[in-house]
């Protein structure tokens, strides 16, 4: 079972304040397929992808970064049951989407690295460590339901 | 129509944030990108020190276990003199591989003996330091940090840290 400290949850709620929802989805989602370019295997239905700008302009990417950034803040309600309120998505991801479950962790890093860039010094190294740490917990009960 | 990657299963994609131990396969810097890394650091290059330090305060916070490698400093604590002279000393290590962009290996032989038979660092953390690098990146670059920035600067960490690994067995 996953302990949260006082000061971890107060980090990771404080980070969802200040998210925007459509700016992260996008970035987030849209870095991933740029920076680890085979990740567009599971986006064969998105359109144009072959390139940083196409991406980044991509609706169906913008509106799937906000699905991706939604199913977050799901496990930030549920952050002391966040391997059992995820076991659907996870049966999801594994059975109809066959999502190879390390990629999960491709688009934790983007997440990560946009969230820093909107928050800027906002965005210490405790926040850091709350965030990935969640993100981690996110991770992990994603792959859970694979066999 | 769909994206021509769709069928490609890339072994690349295997070696993730998860599964640290494996170190990644070099993915070659087109011409394109070392002209990316040689513009973006020339802008980086005032805060060297200022990154240096940000990026390590942040890998021995976010990974206590790093904090091993360090167990003959006295401070280990952000701002302290270990944490800053080591932040400086690693970026100026960056820079040379910057200027090495063309034979990373050749060009950082002497960084990896220290690395493998003096420090023998577990080449895991390389991943990990260059991660904790890419977010202060863009932090503190936010509009310079572009997504094709960020993937040239992935690539040439990721080869760094591959370059850094020649000498270990």
């Amino acid at each position: 079972m996953v302990v949260w400290t006082d000061a971890e949850r107060a980090a990771i709620t404080g980070v969802f304040k200040k998210l925007d929802y459509d700016f992260v989805g996008l970035n987030a989602l849209g870095r991933c397929l740029i920076v680890y370019p085979w990740t567009r295997r599971y986006f064969a239905t998105f359109g144009n992808l072959f390139n940083a700008d196409s991406i980044m302009g991509n609706a169906k990417v913008a509106a799937h970064g906000k699905v991706v950034l939604t199913g977050l803040e799901t496990a930030m309600k549920n952050m002391d049951n966040i391997k059992n309120s995820f076991a659907p998505l996870s049966a999801l991801h594994s059975e109809k989407l066959h999502v190879d479950p390390d990629n999960f962790g491709l688009l934790a890093d983007c997440i990560t690295i946009v969230v820093a860039a909107q928050m800027g010094s906002a965005f210490t190294a405790d926040v850091q460590a709350a965030w990935q740490k969640f993100l981690a917990v996110v991770v992990s009960a994603l792959g859970r339901q694979y066999h | 129509m769909g994206s021509v990657f769709t069928l490609l299963r890339h072994p690349q994609s295997a070696f993730t944030f998860f599964s640290p131990l494996i170190p990644r396969a070099t993915m070659s810097l087109s011409a394109k990108e070392k002209d990316l890394i040689r513009s973006f650091f020339s802008k980086v290059s005032g805060k060297m020190d200022v990154v240096g330090h940000e990026a390590l305060s942040r890998m021995l916070m976010v990974y206590p276990q790093t904090k091993t490698y360090f167990s003959h400093w006295k401070d280990l604590t952000p701002g302290s003199e270990p944490v800053r002279k080591h932040g400086k000393t690693i970026m100026e290590g960056v820079k040379e591989g910057v200027n090495n962009i063309d034979d990373l290996p050749a060009g950082l032989v002497n960084l990896s003996e220290l690395h493998a038979y003096t420090l023998r660092v577990d080449p895991s953390n390389f991943k990990i330091l260059s991660h904790c690098i890419l977010v202060v990146l863009s932090m503190m670059f936010p509009g310079d940090f572009t997504p094709e920035v960020h993937v040239a600067m992935d690539k040439f960490l990721t080869n760094v840290a591959l370059a850094l690994s020649e000498k270990y067995r």
